[in-house]
């Protein structure tokens, strides 16, 4: 069970949030101009990359606030949380051993 | 083998005789014993049979990785399937029993599998029982039978067991000399210290060890060291707990044994067993490590036992296993077991060490003590049937076979040491990948991913004088780095003698006159009777990776999970392939390290604990009025109100005409209700709901339908708008909690610039719905500031005003079909405005109906229950619903529908069915085909998704979705039933009741 440092409320037990997927996919402004591909790629493909990975969680039984991770999903390292909107920590610093 | 109780020594207490039963007989133990020490003491032998041959075993080992003794312990409703008896503590009047046996441990018929072993290779039930393949259910059901251990109690668990969180600094798991040592050097740093032992008592090897610490006993140590960590109160120190598993972020879980060993006026109120949930900054793992069997011929006779263990029992518990015994060992640590015994008085025949140069220092006290050492030879095979009667021993030749005649030796223990495997388990468990050390011959911890530090015997170092240090140094390093100045810590002074070891020789799978399989069976996982020739053979059979090997031969698949067996098996299997044992590897390390039981993993969280409930405010009333519960999500519902012993079908019958001819009443206080607030209320509900929603005029209602972004279907439900930044939404009775945390996401994630605010009022609106043609007189007898005619308050709107007295909101909106309104008031107000409307109501016939009623009526006007007409695989197009699917604006989901896949136009679309016989009732979840054949697979069409007697058209009726349905109108479809039965329905419209809607009016 992993220690999530909530950016609102600090670190917490994992049992009091919930995943939420890759994080930074931004909806199309306009969905009826793309392609069935286009739209699809939004849809369904995910990066699913070994090691860094940059994902939403949301703090369900405490806030409810969502946020975004750097979790290193081969070490199960979170080397950072950040607030939607804030940009994702440059990953020199955040890559830890992966 | 017959063991007995020695006259002196041990950690047992002499004066405080227990009585216990075993296999029906009653014997006599003291304080301090285990199970399978008191077993030992009594002269038993043969404590069990293994799972495939039924070979008699006896006791091998003497802590966690016992294989053989695993027993029934107690009776009835408190009875434990599959304890090891080496980890039983002795309480006065336990009663236990032998498992996998019948009639008897000593007569077992099943032991004939022994004779026909030939005919039961590695793989065989993989061989056998496969073909042919129809027959594998009736082989099932002999091989359950044939299977299995102990039994599970067959009635309620008396005892309740509870969850701890705990935070620490440093949880030390283990307390031989390295985990007492690390407990010490923190907690002198002034760390938070939490000290974990699976035994009965803190000092792990040392309890039987007759080494000195400080020129003392162990034991004087041991003492000293546990009263300093108690006298601390930073420093928690549970005994009877083992630390199984080791999870993310330090996260680890204990089991800890409370009353098992307690008599029952001192167990009193406590827990029978408690789950531990432990955030550490630092652990320490001090595991230890498990002496490994040799494998030689029969060497699962009873009378085999590891080295330790027999000097376990002498040292610790003042039993000797046998009275003439045979040493036979790779390595130095024997030696010590063969003085240790020869002090006690039992006899040692010899000392049997396959390496051509012995031990160094310890050889000339062996001489001494008059032991027969016989050096560069090897136990062959044990004789003896139902224990140890005699030892052969060959010389081993140069290029490590053996040839020529034995020389037998008579003994009743066989004492082996094949070296030592570093418990590395919880090491594994935290993401560890163990690395194989040549010196050792085994694996030891590798790389720590986590924050944790090994020490002493799990990291392959294993003299005293080593584990003492390391502990230290373990302690002093976890304090330091859970933020505590440890330079002034006093590391635990302890003098030792510094013995050198000369090296282990590994000796893998001691060889004989015979190749593997012809001679007598060379055992490596006793509880599974996997033998070396398994290993030989899955991998001639083609098997490569260890993990297949296991599965196959099943190698370390007991209750033991290989600990002892596993290494051996791995480095025959590697030899066979032509590869190192590093590049072998080991097979995974999973939790748990021992079984935990049901009760510790379950806690509290049982009975009316198991999940919550949720009930509404106008519970008592169903109460007390008889209604029939339906659990739906937390919720109970009332399902239906049953009438003078009426059953289901005729009460359901009964609410039904009584809200089509009069008025009917529903608690829909369950459905989801979200409160959307803000200025951009309106343009954000656009975007959630598949219709418009800016557009709605305050007053009034309108029904909507919420998509996925893949365009199926999520929720439905009927939202008013109270104000022009204000909302009221329902939801689904189920789909609450996830509608509103969807809509949080997109305005949390994408929308952030939307001024909402969403709030659950599910709980603070109690919800009466009333349906009927005379629901308007009963509701204008209600209220006297509403005005219920049909021009000032038209269907799909809602007014504001009192009802019963009560503030409300009305809603003119219809599930029913039937005029009907809506009645919302504060929650506190429910049962009182219920049933002031239920007395109001009588002389209008008023009925109170249940969730199965408000089914039926929906389904005759073809109205969908989200999750029961859908599946997360239906668009609105499917249902149908095109007219709630606006084409002006952008909503989630909705370029969905036009893909590709979506817009194909033979998809499963809902209909109507009318089955051929009126009163005939389709199954729901019936799967249709277009024509009823024989020959199977017969192509489905489609499945139905409600199907009720409808008593206003007194027929049945049913939903489906059916492939191209709406293009199939008319035609006909089958239900081919698991019965036998075969059903005929016509394809009809989805709607069977007022299709134009005229009831409303009435």
């Amino acid at each position: 069970m992993f220690i999530i440092d909530c950016p609102w409320c600090g670190e917490r037990d994992q049992s009091e949030f919930s995943y939420g997927g890759e994080a930074h996919i931004v909806r199309p402004v306009e969905p009826e101009a793309l392609s069935d591909n286009e739209w699809a790629d939004y849809l369904f493909m995910r990066k699913n990359t070994k090691g860094r990975y940059l994902e939403q969680w949301v703090h369900s039984a405490g806030c409810r606030r969502w946020f975004n991770a750097v979790r290193d999903n081969v070490t199960y390292e979170i080397s950072a949380t950040y607030k939607p909107g804030d940009s994702a920590p440059a990953a020199e610093h955040a890559e830890g051993t992966s | 083998m017959s063991g007995r109780r020695l006259d002196s020594g041990g950690r047992i207490d002499r004066d405080r005789p227990i009585s216990f039963t075993f296999n029906g007989k009653s014997l006599t133990g003291y304080a301090g014993d285990t199970l399978a020490s008191a077993l030992l003491a009594n002269g038993v032998s043969i404590v069990g049979r293994s799972f495939k041959y039924h070979r008699p075993r006896g006791v091998l080992a003497a802590g966690a990785e016992e294989p053989n003794a695993i027993v029934q312990l107690f009776e009835g409703d408190r009875t434990v399937p599959n304890p090891k008896a080496t980890q039983v503590e002795l309480v006065e009047g336990l009663v236990a029993s032998s498992v996998n046996c019948w009639p008897s441990v000593d007569y077992d018929i099943g032991a004939i599998n022994g004779l026909v072993s030939k005919a039961l290779p590695a793989g065989f039930y993989y061989k056998t029982f496969m073909w042919p393949r129809t027959k594998w259910e009736s082989y099932e059901k002999i091989i359950r039978a044939a299977a299995g251990l102990g039994k599970v109690p067959d009635q309620p668990d008396p005892d309740y067991y509870e969850k701890v969180n705990a935070h620490t600094d440093v949880l030390v798991v283990g307390s031989g000399p390295a985990g007492l040592a690390a407990a010490l050097s923190a907690s002198r740093a002034g760390a938070r210290v939490l000290l974990v032992d699976e035994s009965s008592e803190f000092g792990g090897s040392l309890l039987g060890s007759t080494e000195l610490i400080n020129e003392q006993p162990a034991a004087t140590w041991i003492e000293a060291a546990v009263a300093e960590l108690a006298s601390n109160p930073d420093v928690q120190m549970l005994d009877r707990t083992t630390a199984f598993g080791y999870y993310d972020h330090n996260f680890l879980n204990l089991a800890q044994r409370v009353t098992d060993h307690l008599d029952t006026d001192s167990a009193g109120s406590l827990p029978r067993e408690r789950l531990w949930r432990v955030r550490a900054a630092q652990v320490v793992i001090a595991t230890g490590a498990l002496e490994r069997p040799l494998v030689f011929g029969n060497n699962d006779r009873p009378g085999v036992m590891l080295a330790s263990a027999v000097s376990t029992y002498v040292n610790r518990y003042g039993v000797s296993p046998g009275s003439e015994i045979v040493v036979f060992t790779n390595n130095d640590s024997a030696y010590r077991v063969a003085l240790d015994l020869n002090a006690a008085g039992v006899s040692v025949k010899a000392l049997v060490d396959s390496r051509a140069r012995g031990a160094g220092a310890p050889v000339d006290e062996i001489k001494a003590a008059g032991i027969d050492l016989i050096t560069s030879s090897v136990v062959s095979s044990v004789r003896g049937a139902r224990g140890v009667k005699a030892v052969d021993v060959h010389a081993l030749t140069d290029d490590g076979t053996v040839s020529g005649s034995a020389r037998r030796i008579d003994c009743d223990v066989v004492a082996m040491s094949g070296g030592w495997s570093p418990v590395v388990h919880l090491h594994a468990q935290s993401g560890g990948r163990p690395r194989y050390d040549d010196v050792s011959a085994s694996f030891v911890p590798g790389v720590a991913v986590q924050s944790q530090i090994c020490a002493g015997a799990c990291n392959g170092d294993f003299l005293l004088h080593e584990c003492l240090s390391e502990g230290a140094a373990a302690g002093v390093r976890a304090a330091a780095a859970s933020g505590y100045d440890a330079s002034s810590s006093v590391e635990a002074e302890a003098r030792v003698a510094t013995n050198t070891e000369t090296a282990l020789e590994p000796l893998w799978l001691v060889p004989a006159p015979k190749e593997p399989g012809r001679g007598p069976k060379q055992f490596l996982d006793y509880q599974n009777d996997t033998t070396a020739a398994d290993i030989r053979l899955a991998v001639r059979e083609g098997f490569r990776s260890i993990e297949h090997v296991k599965r196959y031969t099943l190698l370390g698949f007991g209750t033991d999970q290989g600990k002892l067996g596993n290494i051996n098996g791995m480095a025959i299997a590697a030899k066979a392939l032509g590869q190192t044992i590093e590049e072998t590897g080991t097979t995974t390390f999973r939790p748990a390290y021992t079984p935990v039981t049901f009760g510790t993993w379950a806690g509290r969280g049982v009975g009316e604990f198991f999940d919550p409930v949720r009930k509404t405010p106008m519970h008592p009333w169903h109460e007390e009025r008889g209604a029939e519960f339906e659990d739906v999500g937390q919720w109970k519902r009332p399902w239906f109100y049953p009438e003078d012993g009426e059953d289901m079908h005729a009460a359901v019958a009964r609410e039904c005409l009584a809200t089509r001819n009069a008025i009917g009443v529903v608690d829909a206080s369950t459905l989801g209700k979200i409160d959307v607030r803000g200025r951009d209320a309106g343009a954000f509900l656009d975007r959630i709901y598949t219709n418009m929603f800016s557009s709605l005029k305050p007053g009034h209602c309108r029904y909507g339908l919420m998509l996925h972004e893949d365009g199926m279907v999520m929720d439905d439900g009927v939202s008013a708008r109270i104000a022009d930044d204000h909302y009221y939404m329902t939801t689904t009775t189920g789909g609450a909690a996830h509608v509103l945390g969807w809509m949080e996401q997109w305005l949390q994630t994408e929308w952030p610039e939307m001024e909402v605010y969403l709030t659950s009022v599910t709980d603070q609106w109690a919800t009466i719905s009333l349906s009927g043609p005379k629901a308007r007189a009963l509701c204008e007898e209600l209220s006297e500031d509403i005005d219920y005619g049909d021009d000032a308050f038209p269907f799909m709107t809602f007014r504001q005003g009192r009802v019963a007295g009560a503030p409300a909101r009305v809603f003119r909106i219809s599930f029913s079909g039937e005029r009907s309104y809506e009645i919302n008031v504060p929650a506190n107000y429910g049962l009182a405005v219920w049933q002031h409307i239920l007395d109001a109501g009588e002389k209008y016939g008023i009925t109170p109906y249940g969730t199965e009623t408000m089914h039926v009526l929906r389904a005759e006007k073809g109205f969908i229950i989200v999750g029961q007409d859908t599946d997360g695989s239906v668009t609105p197009i499917d249902l149908g619903m095109n007219w709630v699917v606006s084409k002006k604006k952008d909503f989630l989901g909705k370029r969905s529908l036009f893909r590709s896949d979506t817009v194909r136009e033979d998809r499963k679309q809902l209909v109507g069915l009318l089955t051929e016989h009126d009163h005939e009732v389709l199954p729901e979840g019936a799967q249709l085909v277009e024509v009823p054949s024989k020959v199977t697979p017969v192509p489905m069409v489609g499945h139905v998704t409600s199907s009720y007697f409808s008593p206003s058209l007194n027929r049945s009726i049913a939903l489906a979705l059916v492939k191209d349905g709406r293009r199939m109108k008319g035609e006909s479809v089958f239900a081919p039933l698991i019965d036998g039965r075969l059903m005929k329905a016509t394809i009809v419209d989805s709607v069977f009741y007022d299709p134009k809607g005229d009831r409303q009016n009435v």
